[in-house]
């Protein structure tokens, strides 16, 4: 079975998991699992970057180990800003994060 | 080092004087010892340099002007204007008389504001305005003539100003300068036409070149001409633009001498001498200085019969004179309107100082006894030749010449004038007109200085019993330069003494130069043998039938003084509010120029455009529209990750496509 037969379903796994990621990230309203469903999105372009690589080069491939850097820096700082809104409110419920309000 | 090549000095000695009165009235207002020093002291100089220019020029075979380049004022591409000064033989005149009469007006001031708060001021101003003055009539070009004619004009407006506290002198002020920034733009217009037409604005340059540039009668030249007597009638009180001359009385007496009698009202005189070559292109133009000059002379004249301010009648009077210096103007007898403003330099100033030392006497008589009667109202005179034997004798001189007597100077004057515009009656009849008018005018100078004089010196007095001990004559630093002035209308004809009598027309050959280009292009064939002796039979004839009929109709009527006098009625009562024309322009220009300012431009254009549409309208637009955005700022991360979705699909798509 040659590779390329893995595309569809792998663009089609990607997705749906990216479809699960936005869900996630409109629906919820706990801000770890906000920052998962994002983290879930992002391995899902991923994932169609791998799939996409077959046909178009290693680009993909460095593409995704960018992806994977900007990712975990992202975490570093998201899950320090989580950090310091619980020292704040006792709390990481999106509802009662609204200092922005105009 | 020659005199000609120090002309610069005659300007900037006043200049000086102004600086050191200048900073003496801001520091040491009291200092009069010196400032009576400095104030005539730079003017006497002044008037060596000139005199030195003159006799130079005087020794010199005529030749082209010199000029005097001091500095580049305005290198701008092809537009070259010098501060340069230009020696000839007509601004070498002008600077004797502007000078001369200037020290002889400067000498009396000293006497007649000696106690006066302002007496630095006064003199800083004085000097400022003869500083400026010469400017006026040395410049080379009509852009450094330009400075001088906006600098006069301001210190006309400062000086007649002078005493600001009274708000109706600072109204006169006002509206002398706004009158004549009216004029002024007549002049910047026809400078902006000369600078199309010519490229230069020399006056050599215009003068060599205008017959090549210009089509004789042309558009072009009538209309220059015609844009620089506006300014002429600005400046030199002509109609339509006359009004502000009779308001100019409120400043002091020797500013009214100097200023609005002897030197700047002739400013626009000399201007259509300088630029006679543009004039004499233009015989359209010429017709109308000659016209609104003989009009001017006429109506100024019948407005002088009834007036009760001795100085009003003089300011009438000037505005008159001016007239006939316009008609010989127009007329193209050049040197017959600078003599007129000459002579008329000498008896004017004569006549504004003469009036000066009575007011002056007529005010400390007053002030005396604590009367708040009008100083200046001639019912209130009456018999002053008593008291003030000089001044009467030296007014009399003064209304002589003005009246036209011969051998008085302003006969000779007037007369040529009057001559010239018949002469030139045969070529154009409409000038026939202008001399009909310019004799009638005659006669009505010659009634109302009579009148003058026998309202103010014959008769019995009228100032009143506790006040007619205080009358008595000014001191000798007044009447000494009314003497020189006396001897100057007197002789003042000398100047130009016609063939007739045995002269050589001195001034018109002296002027020959500078009138010649003019000359060259039409020139004048003035009346000999039988006729000339019919006009000048004719001219004093009328002069000493006005004087004998102002003579008479005045004395013989019991005048009583101002306070129990009868309102004038009918046509005296029209002449006395002066024909209702300043009524007129109230109406016609002033209230509407009032409404529209009022409600058009600050409630209208003001109020509603910038105030209402333009600042309050964005910022109100502004807060409307931050009111609206403040929404989207709810502080729900849900609620901008929607956004931020919505925002993707919506770029997503615009990419796809």
């Amino acid at each position: 079975m040659p590779a390329t037969s893995l595309l569809g379903p792998s663009l089609a796994l990607s997705a749906v998991l990216f479809s699960l990621g936005v869900a996630g990230v409109l629906l919820r309203r706990n801000a770890i699992v906000l920052f998962m469903c994002i983290e879930l999105m992002l391995n899902a372009v991923n994932l169609s970057f791998i799939a996409l690589a077959q046909l178009h080069g290693a680009s993909g491939h460095i593409m995704v180990l960018f992806v994977m850097t900007v990712a975990a820096a992202e975490a570093a700082v998201g899950l320090a800003i989580i950090l310091a809104i619980f020292r704040l409110k006792q709390s990481i419920d999106l509802k009662q994060i609204n200092l922005l309000q105009g | 080092m020659t005199f000609s090549h120090a002309v610069w000095l005659a300007v900037a000695l006043p200049l000086a004087g102004f600086l050191v009165n200048g900073a003496l009235a801001l520091k040491r207002p009291r200092a009069t010892g010196l400032i009576s020093v400095v104030g005539p002291g730079v003017l006497i100089a002044a008037f060596v340099v000139s005199v030195g220019v003159f006799v130079e020029l005087w020794r010199e075979p005529p030749g082209a002007p010199i000029i005097v380049r001091l500095w580049s004022w305005l290198p701008a591409g092809r537009l070259q204007v010098d501060l340069a000064f230009q020696v000839d033989q007509l601004s070498t005149v002008m600077m004797l008389i502007i000078t001369g009469v200037g020290s002889l007006i400067h000498l009396y001031s000293v006497g007649y504001m000696k106690a006066d708060p302002g007496y630095a001021r006064f003199f800083a101003y004085m000097n400022l305005f003869v500083a400026l003055m010469l400017v006026l009539v040395l410049g080379s070009s009509f852009p450094v003539m330009f400075i001088g004619w906006e600098g006069v004009g301001l210190c006309s407006y400062l000086l007649i100003g002078f005493w600001f506290n009274d708000k109706v002198n600072a109204d006169a002020g006002l509206k002398a300068f706004i009158m004549n920034r009216i004029g002024d733009v007549g002049f910047l217009v026809a400078m902006f036409l000369l600078w199309r037409a010519f490229g230069s604005l020399d006056f050599g340059y215009v003068t060599q070149h205008a017959a090549g540039t210009l089509a004789r009668g042309g558009a072009i030249v009538t209309a220059i001409t015609l844009f620089l007597f506006l300014g002429c009638t600005g400046k030199s009180a002509q109609i339509p633009l006359y009004t502000w001359l009779p308001d100019a009385m409120a400043g002091p007496t020797p500013v009214s001498a100097l200023i609005h009698a002897a030197t700047m009202v002739t400013a626009g005189v000399y201007l259509v001498a300088r630029t006679n070559v543009l004039f004499a292109l233009a015989p359209l133009s010429s017709t109308i200085v000659a016209g609104i000059g003989a009009l001017t002379a006429l109506f100024a004249a019948t407005i002088a019969l009834r007036q009760y301010d001795i100085k009003k009648v003089l300011a009438y009077s000037t505005v008159s004179q001016l007239g006939y210096m316009f008609v010989g103007v127009g007329t193209g007898a050049y040197a017959a309107g600078v003599f007129h403003l000459a002579t008329h330099a000498f008896f004017k100033a004569l006549l504004f100082l003469g009036a000066g030392s009575v007011i002056h006497a007529m005010h400390q008589a007053y002030h005396a006894s604590h009367s708040h009667e009008d100083a200046q109202d001639m019912r209130n005179m009456g018999g002053l030749r008593h008291s003030m034997p000089w001044t009467f004798g030296l007014m009399m001189v003064a209304t002589l010449a003005i009246a036209g007597i011969p051998p008085f100077s302003g006969f000779f004057s007037k007369d040529e004038i009057l001559a010239a515009a018949f002469a030139r009656g045969g070529q154009a009849p409409v000038y026939y007109v202008f001399y009909g008018m310019g004799i009638l005018a005659a006669l009505l100078t010659a009634y109302y200085m009579a009148r003058l004089m026998a309202m103010t010196f014959m008769g019995e007095n009228r100032t009143g019993e506790r006040e007619r001990a205080h009358l008595h004559e000014a001191p000798w630093i007044m009447t000494g330069p009314l003497v020189v002035l006396g001897v100057l209308s007197f002789v003042g004809g000398v100047l130009n003494l016609p063939h007739l009598v045995g002269g050589h027309a001195a001034l018109e050959r002296w002027l020959e130069p500078v009138l010649a280009p003019a000359r060259a292009m039409g020139g004048l064939v003035m009346p000999e043998g039988s006729t000339e002796y019919i006009l000048v039979g004719a001219a004093v004839a009328i002069g000493v039938v006005g004087l004998l009929l102002g003579f008479r109709a005045t004395l013989g009527r019991r005048m009583v003084p101002a306070k129990d006098a009868a309102p004038d009625t009918g046509l005296a009562l029209v002449l006395n509010r002066k024909y209702y024309v300043d009524e007129l322009y109230d109406r016609l220009v002033v209230r509407p120029l009032v409404w529209l300012s009022r409600v058009v431009l600050w409630r209208g254009v003001d109020q509603g455009l910038v105030d209402g549409a333009a600042v309050n309208g964005s910022a109100w637009a502004s807060r409307l529209a931050g009111g609206g955005l403040r929404l989207l700022q709810s502080g729900h991360v849900g609620a901008y990750v929607v956004l931020f979705l919505v925002g993707a699909l919506w770029i997503l798509r615009a990419v796809i496509r």
